[in-house]
């Protein structure tokens, strides 16, 4: 039942983006197109689940043992920096295809600050190793949802007859506003 | 001194971070939710652009190009636990408000930007003020943000009640960032066009 309240949360309840505010640079770059979003979306999925094990093994079991959480912020940077480096490499020996799907998205989630910042937080809310990994994952799925929609949306906005001014971020920026009012209606589910 | 001092002030309104550039916009996004707390976010950027600026100026010659985006993250991230640190220790509740935005300075886009195309070309002074420039247009946008949603949102400035009762709550949420960060940028955009 927690894992449930877990996984909906971060999908839904306290979306990464849209309640959160991270990952809002792809959210806002890579979200013109529904296919590229898709491929942004599980690209960020697998380097999230990987990156919190990796972050969680690193945090309980060096980081804790020598006293040294205050060097939290330059390890994670540094291990996630990597991690989406070899990420790359081995997928481009093992699996073409798929890096073929996610190669031009991989070297961008390095800057993703949703990576980061649900690395931090899920060492902040003590959460194990399980529930580290499977909130990753929703967490990611959440992004992944909230992109495609926007994308979605983005698609219909292009069309649109705006004003200059409005044109481009302003215009994304009031639809992303409505569109967090939307995801604001799960509040209270779990 | 007039190519120091346009370095300086294009980072104001020219090259403004947030309504221009559109860089950095988690933390624009989720600090503003009043005056002083975007404030807060924007002085402590504003401090790790500036060190970070000098020391990769400092630096610049002394590392090889193929590693030098890893060495820049390795400074910036440094003066982030600098920042961090003393923040918790001086400032606990803006500290917690902020929470995991601090360490979040650290993939701020307009920092490693700044190193890459400013610090790593330019000498320690102009490094330094395209930093402070950069750092102040952030700080004065997010705490523009910060005052239009806290007027907005619950009819303060800075804390200090403006009127009786509050205002429409949504403004302080996640979609009143959204929507007070467009239209400002509408405004900004209006303005800047008629010069």
């Amino acid at each position: 039942m927690e894992m449930f309240a877990i996984i909906i949360g971060a999908i839904f309840v306290n979306n990464v983006v849209l309640s959160q505010f991270l990952g809002i640079c792809p959210f806002l770059g890579v979200s013109n197109k529904v296919e590229t979003s898709m491929g942004m979306g599980a690209a960020v999925t697998f380097v999230m689940a990987i990156s919190s094990l990796v972050v969680y093994l690193l945090q309980y079991y060096v980081l804790v043992p020598l006293g040294m959480e205050y060097m939290q912020t330059i390890v994670f940077i540094l291990v996630i920096a990597a991690l989406v480096q070899m990420v790359e490499i081995i997928l481009k020996k093992i699996s073409p295809s798929l890096y073929q799907a996610l190669g031009i998205f991989l070297p961008l989630i390095t800057t993703n600050c949703a990576v980061l910042g649900v690395a931090l937080l899920l060492v902040q809310k003590e959460f194990n190793l399980v529930e580290s990994v499977v909130y990753a994952i929703s967490t990611a799925l959440g992004f992944a949802l909230a992109l495609v929609i926007f994308a979605g949306l983005r698609e219909r906005l292009e069309l649109a007859d705006t004003p200059k001014a409005v044109k481009g971020v302003p215009i994304a920026l009031i639809t992303a506003g409505i569109l967090a009012m939307a995801f604001m209606g799960f509040s209270g589910l779990v | 001194m007039g190519k120091n001092l346009s370095t300086f002030t294009s980072g104001i309104v020219k090259n403004n971070p947030t309504f221009v550039l559109v860089l950095g916009m988690c933390p624009t996004l989720a600090t503003t939710s009043s005056a002083a707390n975007g404030m807060g976010m924007g002085a402590a950027t504003m401090f790790v652009l500036i060190m970070s600026n000098i020391v990769i100026s400092l630096i610049k010659n002394l590392i090889p190009d193929k590693v030098r985006i890893p060495a820049y993250i390795v400074v910036i991230a440094s003066f982030v636990t600098v920042v961090q640190l003393l923040m918790q220790a001086y400032l606990p509740d803006l500290y917690n408000t902020l929470g995991v935005f601090i360490p979040l300075i650290v993939v701020n886009c307009i920092i490693l930007g700044r190193a890459e195309a400013f610090a790593s070309k330019n000498g320690v002074w102009a490094s330094a003020l395209d930093g402070a420039g950069i750092g102040l247009g952030f700080t004065l946008s997010l705490t523009l943000i910060g005052m239009v949603r806290e007027i907005l949102g619950n009819g303060q400035i800075f804390g200090m009640d403006l009127w009786q009762g509050g205002g429409a709550l949504i403004f302080v949420l996640a979609p009143g960032a959204f929507i007070v960060l467009g239209y400002l940028m509408i405004l900004f955009r209006k303005l800047t066009a008629k010069k």
